[in-house]
């Protein structure tokens, strides 16, 4: 068995094998969407084939930059994650809940009924598969449950890729959310470019299995496993970040008024980039659009975050009115509450909020540095 | 499929009926289907078309076929809006949401309410209760707190209750015209002259969070352990189901794990600032 729980089953795709993939999906009435580049960075996109990929193209990120740089080996997938995530396909930043009517005095609500598209999604890396298992906890798991995402999520088709390059910001391994998957896809690619091009694709449901049966491939050899390996220790060997590995969730939830808060929010702009990029975050306000005659209205759901002024909004004035006070928010809330609401970190490593944050604030760091302050102390006064 | 949980169910106003200046409760009955029972301390959700919804406490029942009756404050858009519909017009409702005051919790117990302002509009539900149940209950006393006369709510129910010669009603308000002679103070002083029972009371508190946290001091240093003492918190809601995320209150939300909490399990937060 393979730790996915499937049999550890694998066949070769070329190229053409890759492009078979998407031309399968597609005659099966999935739009693919892949990573796409735009805008100086890799996003996600339309692919009709293997063309449209970022060939031989890689990303180089630190605290506070992204940029694109070539890479030799014409890797259809040498880049760790961009700004945009695929819960922007999950989870829409905006969507009309449903529309009002008002006829005399006589309310009608109606939900909207276009039926989901079904969406294959193909190049998703290990740590995506844990954000999207941790918003399938956040959306489906409890009484009341997100419709309109559990009608995309039973439509998803899920092809991941496992990273052979990680960016200097990642940090999965610390997590164990990465940088190979080990579950909740329906195939997994490790991209091999030692001196070939050709993916080992291995099936992690049944769909998965029937489709990489139908295209034109051949069976794994024991070389093609240990090529995969390699690519994977490999990878693993670039992660340096992490996260403290004990004590953080009782650090963070039994400190609030630890001095290192008002340090980050002097950083901090309080701009919401962080709550924007990340896989996890999923708070959303609810606006009322009124139609033109005032008979009736839309009402729609639209990404907010932690960070924003009104988000705190009560009658009076706002809760959190200091940046110190929503960072604190923020990072309590992914890497500490998070366990207690969902049984989980609401952190997966992807380390995009680290590159994509203004003042290059890392998380890694501030905690880290919040748990240290507080075992120094704690070893000082002899309780350690 | 399963049901979405943001669509509300239409309700027609059958009578608003001003409480206070700022004040008026809102009796509604559904025009189809209706939402299920309320229990005293739930929270439905009201939607104004065109404007938006707000959470907002039940504040009638719990009584058989009686009207969803809502008290609101016109302090904004929504608000507003609502307490000037006329009979006939129609709203959504979507609910009810919420944990619910201990009244089964509270039983064999003397248990005292604390209300602070538009406070007693959440808690009248329990009150209620507790009174038409009244042989299950030991003492029963209200504390209540206005800023001035002209803010007290209720008024009528409030005589009602002073009747019944087992039940200990006190009003105060923060500041009077020469006209009131009742008592003139915080809610919070109060609490030392009712003469409760510490270990054998169970505390509903329900008001401004400024309030709440003056009444737990006073309760604690009356001696009341934490587990006795309920508060109602109030945050930033969107959804009501532990969907928007915007009611974090530490680990808890407030729309699942609240409105009404229990004292021990949010103290270590209670009094933090900005939390
Ligand atoms: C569990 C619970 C129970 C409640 N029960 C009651 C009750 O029984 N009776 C009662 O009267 N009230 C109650 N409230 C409070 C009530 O929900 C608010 O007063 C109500 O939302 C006000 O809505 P509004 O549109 O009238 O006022 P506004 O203050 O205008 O707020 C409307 C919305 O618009 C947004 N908003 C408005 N102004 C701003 C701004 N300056 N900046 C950013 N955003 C803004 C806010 O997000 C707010 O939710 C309760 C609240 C909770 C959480
Ligand atoms: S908190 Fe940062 S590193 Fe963690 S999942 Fe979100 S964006 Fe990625
Ligand atoms: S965090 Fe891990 S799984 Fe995600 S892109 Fe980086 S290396 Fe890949
Ligand atoms: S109100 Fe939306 S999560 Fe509680």
């Amino acid at each position: 068995m393979s730790a996915s729980g499937f049999p550890k089953a694998g066949v070769v795709l070329s190229l053409d094998g890759l492009q078979a993939l998407i031309d399968a999906l597609a005659a099966r009435g999935y739009q693919v969407l892949g990573p796409v580049e735009h805008d100086g960075a890799i996003g996600t996109g339309h692919i009709a084939g293997i063309a449209d990929l970022p060939a031989g193209r890689t990303d180089r990120q630190e605290a506070g930059s992204y940029r694109l740089d070539d890479r030799d080996d014409g890797a259809l997938f040498g880049y760790a994650v961009g700004p945009g995530s695929w819960k922007r396909h999950l989870h829409r930043p905006i969507e009309t809940l449903f529309k009002v009517r008002r006829v005399g005095d006589e309310l009608s609500f109606e939900p909207p009924r276009e039926p989901p598209a079904r969406t294959a999604l193909l190049g998703v890396r290990s740590c995506e598969l844990a954000a999207i298992a941790i918003q399938d906890r956040v959306f489906q798991g409890g009484r009341y449950v997100n419709t309109e995402y559990a009608a995309r999520r039973a439509n998803i088709f899920l092809v991941a890729v496992n990273c052979g390059d990680p960016a200097s910001t990642c940090f999965c391994s610390s997590l164990n959310t990465g940088p190979r998957a080990r579950r909740g896809y329906d195939i997994a690619l490790t991209e091999l470019v030692d001196g070939r091009h050709e993916f080992l694709a291995e099936p992690g449901s049944d769909s998965g299995a029937a489709l990489l049966a139908y295209l034109p491939n051949r069976p794994a050899t024991e070389a093609d496993w240990q090529a995969a390996d390699a690519v994977a220790a490999h990878a693993a060997a670039q992660i340096h970040r992490r996260l403290p590995a004990e004590g953080l969730k009782e650090a963070l939830q039994q400190h609030p008024e630890h001095p290192h808060w008002e340090e980050v929010a002097a950083r901090c702009l309080a701009c919401a980039n962080c709550t924007n990029v990340c896989p996890t975050c999923f708070c959303t306000t609810i606006d009322d659009h009124s139609d033109l005659d005032g008979h009736g209205a839309a009402r729609v759901r639209r990404w907010d975050s932690c960070f924003n002024g009104d988000f705190s909004y009560v009658h009076g004035g706002a809760v959190r009115t200091q940046t110190r006070s929503r960072y604190r928010q923020w990072l309590t809330h992914k890497l500490a509450n998070w366990w207690d609401q969902f049984g989980t970190s609401g952190c997966v490593g992807c380390g995009r909020c680290i590159a994509w944050c203004p003042a290059g604030i890392d998380l890694t760091v501030e905690a880290t540095s919040i748990v240290d302050s507080i075992s120094a102390e704690a070893k000082a006064h002899g309780v350690a | 499929m399963t049901v979405n949980p943001y669509l509300p169910l239409p309700y027609r106003v059958i009578a608003v009926r001003q409480d206070t200046p700022d004040t008026a409760t809102v009796e509604l009955r559904p025009v189809g289907a209706a939402i299920p029972e309320p229990a005293p301390g739930q929270f439905t959700m009201l939607y104004m078309l065109g404007v938006g919804e707000a959470p907002i406490s039940v504040s009638g029942a719990p009584i058989e076929g009686a009207p969803l009756a809502q008290t609101l404050r016109g302090v904004g858009a929504v608000s507003k809006a609502i307490i000037r519909l006329q009979p006939g017009e129609e709203l959504g409702v979507r609910g009810p949401y919420g944990t619910i005051w201990p009244v089964a919790e509270a039983d064999g117990h003397d248990v005292l309410f604390i209300a602070g302002g538009l406070g007693l509009a959440p808690l009248r539900p329990a009150v209620r209760h507790v009174l038409a149940n009244r042989e299950r209950y030991g003492r029963v006393s209200l504390l209540y707190g206005t800023r001035s006369p002209q803010d007290i709510l209720y008024r009528d129910e409030l005589a009602m209750w002073r009747r019944m010669l087992d039940v200990q009603i006190e009003v105060t308000v923060d500041r009077a015209h020469r006209s009131w002679h009742g008592a003139v103070g915080v809610v919070t002083e109060l609490i030392p002259r009712a003469g409760v029972d510490p270990s054998r009371t169970i505390a509903m508190v329900c008001g401004p969070e400024i309030m709440m946290r003056f009444s737990v001091q006073a309760l604690q240093a009356a001696g009341m352990p934490c587990e006795h003492i309920y508060v109602s918190m109030e945050r930033s809601m969107k959804c009501g189901v532990g969907l928007c995320g915007r009611c974090q209150f530490g680990p808890d939300f407030v729309c699942k794990q609240g409105a009404v909490m229990r004292y021990d399990r949010i103290a270590h937060i209670f009094t933090v600032r900005e939390i």
